[in-house]
């Protein structure tokens, strides 16, 4: 009789399944929270790896679209930018220049519009003459991925896919030449 | 003279408004209000600013988002076509109302679940409560019918402690 009544009481189920959903929804709450506070990573760290849908026009060896995995083995100069932010005005052509210079040296730039409209991204990379590959940040998952907080941000991946380096704001010519002389030079 | 500078006004803005009708078409063929604009635009988030509706904000990014709203109003697509498109391109997180899906799916579904559990733990208290008092009526008539008769001892030692501690002892 008393062990009928303790079973029963063991398995009362509309409290395990209360308590189900509510350790379920608490365990989906902390994912997202955990999702959405990524951290920015670091030097020394993996750069997440990603897939592009490039703008027509600026594609990377001709390929439509191509993940940050495809370009290992070169050294990835990854830089967010938008056509209404104006301290990206201030490196366009910089970058631009930079591209032309060490592109037959294994450096790839990518750009990646963040929060913009096409056809204005469009006509930023015209103004600019911008030709190395550049292509919009749909859902803005690159840039949850790098945790950006603003742009322009630059981040120099090399060879083996590792953050070498981070910039935040407008880079100048000084700091942009000096950090890819020292990945090439390291190999 | 003057009823030839009259002929030729009249027919001047005939052949205008002529010319100014397949350019009309072509750009979608409506006229699209600010008051339209902004009925989508405040269904959105600045993606840039915290918390700031599409349309009070004065940045350049949103101005841009505002142009493209026009643009599609015009081209002809709906309300709901253009905040997909949004929410397509740049993320769920810039729509006031999340769409039911993924994580945001629980934002729709959890006052559902606290409601339906919230009114199972109500109705749960409230059977207790009314078998409580059942039981306390019941018990109440018993006292007042109970004919008191020696309950024979016995010689289980823990029905016999049962016994003790119902009695207080």
């Amino acid at each position: 009789m008393m062990a009928e009544i303790s079973a029963k009481k063991k398995l009362h189920i509309p409290s395990i399944a209360i308590w189900v959903v509510v350790l379920a929804v608490l365990g989906l709450a902390a994912f997202g929270l955990v999702r959405v506070n990524t951290a920015r990573p670091e030097p020394g760290q993996r750069a997440p790896d990603f897939t592009m849908q490039f703008y027509e026009g600026y594609t990377w060896n001709g390929q439509s679209s191509a993940s940050l995995a495809d370009m290992r083995g070169n050294i990835v100069v990854l830089n967010f930018w938008a056509s209404w932010c104006a301290p990206c005005r201030v490196e366009a052509d910089l970058l631009e220049q930079s591209w032309r210079k060490y592109a037959d040296q294994g450096v790839v730039f990518v750009g990646i519009a963040y929060s913009d409209v096409e056809p204005k991204a469009l006509a930023y990379l015209r103004e600019f003459n911008i030709t190395y590959p550049n292509a919009p940040d749909l859902r803005t998952r690159i840039a949850e991925m790098y945790d950006i907080t603003g742009v322009p941000e630059t981040f120099f991946i090399d060879r083996n896919g590792v953050i070498y380096e981070f910039h935040f704001g407008p880079i100048d010519a000084a700091r942009l030449t000096t950090v890819i002389e020292r990945m090439l030079a390291e190999g | 003279m003057n009823r030839y500078l009259v002929w030729l006004l009249r027919y001047a803005w005939l052949l205008l408004l002529l010319l100014a009708t397949p350019a009309m078409a072509q750009e979608g063929g409506r006229l699209v209000t600010d008051d339209e604009v902004n009925a989508i635009a405040k269904e959105l988030y600045c993606p840039v600013c915290e918390s700031t509706p599409l349309d009070v904000c004065e940045t350049q990014a949103c101005a841009d988002w505002r142009e493209l709203i026009h643009a599609k109003l015009a081209a002809g697509e709906t309300r709901q076509e253009i905040l997909a498109y949004f929410g397509e391109n740049y993320g769920d997180r810039v729509l006031a109302t999340p769409p039911a899906r993924g994580l945001s799916l629980l934002l729709w579904v959890w006052p559902f679940v606290a409601f339906i559990g919230g009114a199972l733990i109500f109705g749960r208290y409230m059977v207790n409560m009314r078998r409580a008092a059942a039981a306390s009526e019941n018990e109440k008539a018993m006292r007042e019918t109970a004919v008191s008769y020696p309950i024979p001892p016995t010689k289980d030692p823990y029905i016999a402690r049962i016994e003790q501690e119902l009695k207080g002892e």
